[in-house]
């Protein structure tokens, strides 16, 4: 399914509901592997490329690291949430900690072609799959 | 290893009124502490770019409220996803010691912190003995 625009305020309740669609699908399966549930992450296709977008308020882009290793992807880093000195607390609900995070994506990558953006808290990984999975068109000889 | 960070799942808005805008509406995670001059109010919102911040103090009521560029996701298509995309918005009733005329705001990787300076009159002075 494409989302197509048709006007601006059509299109997120058109991106909610085609993330709903695919929302706990079973896609990615056992393939996650390494430690923790955090950060909860999204993944779409673009074309041949897959788009990997992780939701990471507070998190600093030097506290960051995004790896890519064969089929993997691995995001890891720290949030932390700080307070000023004397201060009290009314609420609290940010939380804060560590994380690591590897994927199993299913086609090799081309680490050389990955590009990571880091935005307003939102982490966006564009992986291109390796040439080697890339569809090649064969001739056919008459 | 240090502590992990503990997955917190989006929550969906479920307000008094009703909403005309499509789409759907999160409450954003929120700390709020004080200081000696001033409360401030913290507030998680991955994806909203400082101009699409709206911040509003009417009748003693904060009114937060965000806008995400759902643009980028318009080419993409969803195969895989844990959490849902949506604007956020969220309100506190601001108490009457604050002034509200010198309310700040900034914005740094998706936390929106506001700064809510107390009134002159509501800042605690400690009287010395003589």
């Amino acid at each position: 399914m494409v989302i197509r625009m048709r006007d601006p305020f059509a299109t997120l309740a058109s991106v909610q509901r085609a993330m709903d669609s695919v929302m706990g699908g079973d896609w990615l399966g056992t393939r996650t592997a390494g430690g923790g549930a955090y950060p909860p992450v999204s993944v779409f296709n673009d074309g041949e490329d897959f788009v990997v977008v992780a939701e990471l308020a507070g998190v600093r882009k030097e506290d960051l690291d995004v790896q890519v290793r064969g089929d993997t992807l691995r995001i890891k880093g720290k949030k932390s949430v700080a307070y000023e000195d004397k201060a009290s607390v009314h609420r609290r609900e940010r939380e804060a900690g560590e994380f690591d995070r590897t994927l199993t994506l299913p086609a090799q990558l081309d680490a050389a072609k990955v590009a990571a953006e880091y935005r307003d808290g939102v982490l966006t990984v564009r992986l291109p799959r390796a040439e080697s999975e890339r569809p090649r068109t064969v001739a056919i000889n008459a | 290893m240090a502590e992990q960070v503990a997955l917190q799942q989006k929550k969906e808005l479920n307000p008094a009124q009703e909403r005309t805008e499509a789409g759907r509406f999160f409450s954003p995670y929120t700390d709020i502490h004080e200081t000696a001059a001033a409360v401030v109010v913290t507030v998680e919102m991955p994806g909203v770019d400082k101009t699409a911040v709206d911040i509003l103090v009417e009748k003693g009521v904060l009114t937060i409220k965000g806008t995400v560029d759902a643009g980028k996701y318009e080419s993409l298509r969803p195969i895989y996803s844990e959490y849902n995309i949506g604007n956020f918005v969220r309100t506190f009733t601001v108490s009457t010691k604050i002034d509200s005329g010198a309310i700040s705001a900034s914005m740094v990787d998706g936390v929106l912190t506001v700064t809510l300076p107390k009134a002159a009159e509501a800042v605690a002075k400690r009287i010395t003995v003589n």
